[in-house]
């Protein structure tokens, strides 16, 4: 949506702080930044394992202005509706968001996620979508994209991204919506729009990892536009089912004005051992993501 | 005060228990024999009768979840699981003890697979035992109704902290009507004083719990203090049958109840339903001129080490009943009674038996005939020939 927030608005109070140990150039740390920016104190974050449980710091430190409940691996969103459940009990104001990884979401969490989004329990699930299992050094997941390599995955992964947030959409829940660190106003907005919602809403933030992806730490931001700009990630909104490509990425519906997959990959390391014809068939697999998405809209 | 007498399943007796405990968010996943619990639980939110959410989840994982949420978050919330299901929600088990937020959870006891089997045995329970959980055995339907509302009490002691966990023997208990006085909500009430907790997750107030340790040794220091916790439940349990016993005229001994034990010179040792079945060994054995008693082991965590040498002192010979095994060692009730006496300087002879593990029928006949063999051996020879005994009828 045009014409939302002014930067000049937003909340001054950083909930996280400097020195936390997250890595040069992290996504995460700049997500979360965002995330404090946009709801600030009503947020109890329900966290499973994951690069955050370190980013939060190693006790008695705490690199945090958010509450943490901290959980296993496969939990996290049963956690988040019972922590729901309790303050509608208690008539207490709360915002309960899910801050998990591609595991915690889309692989071994993913029946919990699935089961809260099928109840309609009144929490924001944020995907942080780091393509990997970057916690424990780098493995695929359903989420690493066709070609990448990771340490379980030498030679290029031979399968290609689930398609998480389309599943959500099928979920029919009231609030889906895609979006990058590199665009951090429409992630704003986005869970600005998502918390007015009663329900079970879907948030999937793209995140390029550095120290996974193999680039430098000061193009985190360069990456993830060029993920938008090439048309690898599509930034849309659903509410109530009715899916809008989010304008940074409306000019590329336009398969003409993306930019060339190329530019994408080849400042990744991650894709060094992709072939010519391996490139072809990751440009066709975005097509037909395209495709897919721009049936709901 | 009121006395109402109701006919209870052990199941329906939990949620009777859980409705006038007050609790706020229950949440479960349906197997058997444990499904009536909710069923009736469910019945009674959704008929006005008891005022709780219910979050119907997708499996055990995220019941025990959703609970530490709800728990973690302010309010007082139950599950119920059996065999499988406690399996599957084995890791949160472990993190609810170690993040000290006060739960309660039935368990419905069955037998673990490989191959399916939905009877009685205490596999599930037992192999619970070093979560940090308070872990307490009930023997008849009452004593399940009184001690669900009772682990609440302990389980959110400031002493105590710990989530507890109450055992109770799939369909011998579970599925059997036997009546049940049902206490009045206002001595309950007095009784159950609103929720504690150690800490209390909310908006604007960023406390963290479960990050990372800087040191090891903190950590170390958290598992030590669950231990310390449950040491010290010990003086609350006795405290809270105390005080249970003078409102309601029921005492169940706190960890351990003895039967026939001042005179005994042998003892059956024994948790979970079929205590029953041993009282009823025992009156057989003193008539025939046994001198026996039982004990009955009500808690298993904490251990009631001390109370079991305090009685056992000076006996001439002991017999405990496992159901459930330690594959390649011996019972895990054995086990930790037979290391507790020998270093507490309690030199009776125990031996093991191994009985009614996936079900098998255990009379009060087939207690009293391994009793009696148990005893004639010792008094002609001495000793016990085959200390872990695997018991088939």
């Amino acid at each position: 949506m045009v014409g939302g927030i002014s930067i000049r608005e937003l909340p001054r109070k950083k909930y996280l702080l400097p020195g936390n140990p997250s890595c040069p150039g992290c996504p995460e740390a700049l997500g979360l930044r965002y995330l404090g920016m946009a709801l600030g104190d009503r947020v109890i974050l329900v966290v499973p394992a994951g690069c955050s449980t370190v980013i939060e710091g190693l006790a008695p430190n705490y690199s945090m202005r958010f509450p943490i409940v901290n959980v296993p691996f496969a939990s996290a969103d049963a956690v988040a509706s019972g922590v729901a459940a309790a303050k509608e009990v208690l008539g207490e104001d709360a915002v309960v968001v899910v801050w998990a990884g591609d595991g915690a979401t889309a692989d071994i969490g993913f029946a919990t996620l699935s089961g809260a989004a099928e109840r309609g329990d009144n929490i924001i699930h944020i995907c942080v979508d780091n393509e990997a299992y970057m916690n424990t050094g780098i493995q695929r997941s359903s989420l690493t994209p066709y070609g990448a390599w990771t340490t379980t995955t030498w030679t290029g992964k031979k399968e290609r991204k689930k398609d998480v947030p389309l599943i959500m959409l099928m979920h029919k829940v009231p609030y889906v919506a895609t979006a990058s660190v590199g665009y951090p106003m429409d992630f704003i907005e986005k869970l600005r729009r998502a918390v007015l919602i009663k329900g079970f809403k879907y948030i999937h933030l793209h995140a390029p990892c550095p120290t996974g992806w193999r680039f430098d730490p000061s193009l985190t931001v360069e990456v993830a536009k060029l993920a938008v700009e090439t048309g690898m990630w599509i930034l849309f909104e659903a509410v109530n089912g009715k899916v809008k490509i989010s304008p940074p990425s409306l000019p590329y519906r336009d398969r003409s004005r993306r930019k060339p997959i190329r530019d994408y990959i080849k400042i990744q390391g991650r894709f060094r051992t992709l072939t010519d014809e391996e490139l072809k068939k990751l440009e066709s697999m975005v097509d037909d993501v395209w495709d897919t998405l721009t049936k709901f809209t | 005060m009121k006395l109402v007498v109701m006919h209870l399943t052990g199941n329906y007796a939990v949620a009777w228990a859980v409705k006038l405990s007050r609790v706020k968010v229950v949440s479960a996943y349906p197997i058997t024999p444990q499904t009536t619990i909710v069923e009736k639980i469910s019945e009674f939110v959704e008929s006005g009768m008891m005022d709780a959410k219910i979050v119907r989840v997708e499996s055990e994982h995220s019941a025990l979840a959703t609970v530490f949420g709800a728990a973690s978050s302010g309010v007082r919330a139950f599950t119920a699981t059996s065999s499988h299901g406690l399996m599957y929600m084995y890791e949160m088990v472990w993190w609810s003890a170690g993040a000290r937020v006060p739960i309660v959870m039935a368990i419905v006891t069955r037998t673990i697979g490989a191959p399916w089997n939905i009877w009685s045995d205490h596999s599930d329970f037992m192999s619970q035992r070093d979560t940090g959980w308070l872990m307490m055995f009930a023997e008849h339907n009452q004593e399940v109704l009184d001690s669900v509302i009772q682990l609440f009490r302990i389980s959110e002691d400031p002493r105590v902290y710990l989530p507890g966990m109450i055992a109770l023997d799939a369909f011998i208990l579970s599925h059997t009507t036997e009546p049940v006085d049902i206490p009045d909500q206002s001595l309950v009430d007095s009784f159950l004083p609103g929720r504690r907790q150690p800490y209390t997750f909310k908006s604007g107030d960023p406390i963290t719990m479960g990050n990372l340790p800087s040191n090891p040794r903190d950590n170390m220091r958290m598992r030590w203090d669950v231990h310390k916790s449950l040491v010290a439940a010990k003086k609350v349990i006795t405290e809270v049958d105390r005080e249970w016993s003078k409102l309601t005229g029921r005492s169940y001994g706190g960890l351990i109840e003895c039967y026939m034990c001042s005179d005994a010179k042998y003892f059956i040792i024994g948790a979970g339903a079929w205590v029953g079945d041993m009282r009823e060994a025992v009156d057989m054995l003193r008539s025939e001129g046994y001198e026996v008693g039982l004990i009955k082991l009500r808690f298993v965590r904490p251990f009631p080490a001390e109370e079991l040498a305090e009685v056992m002192r000076g006996g001439k010979g002991a017999i405990v009943f496992d159901r459930s095994v330690s594959a390649g060692s011996a019972g895990p009730l054995y086990l930790d009674t037979v290391a507790h006496l020998g270093a507490l300087n309690v030199e009776v002879p125990v031996k093991n038996v191994i009985a009614g593990i996936a079900g098998v029928d255990v009379t009060y006949n087939d207690i009293a005939s391994v009793v009696r063999s148990f005893i004639e051996e010792i008094e002609s020879k001495g000793v016990v020939s085959n200390y872990v005994e695997w018991y088939f009828r």
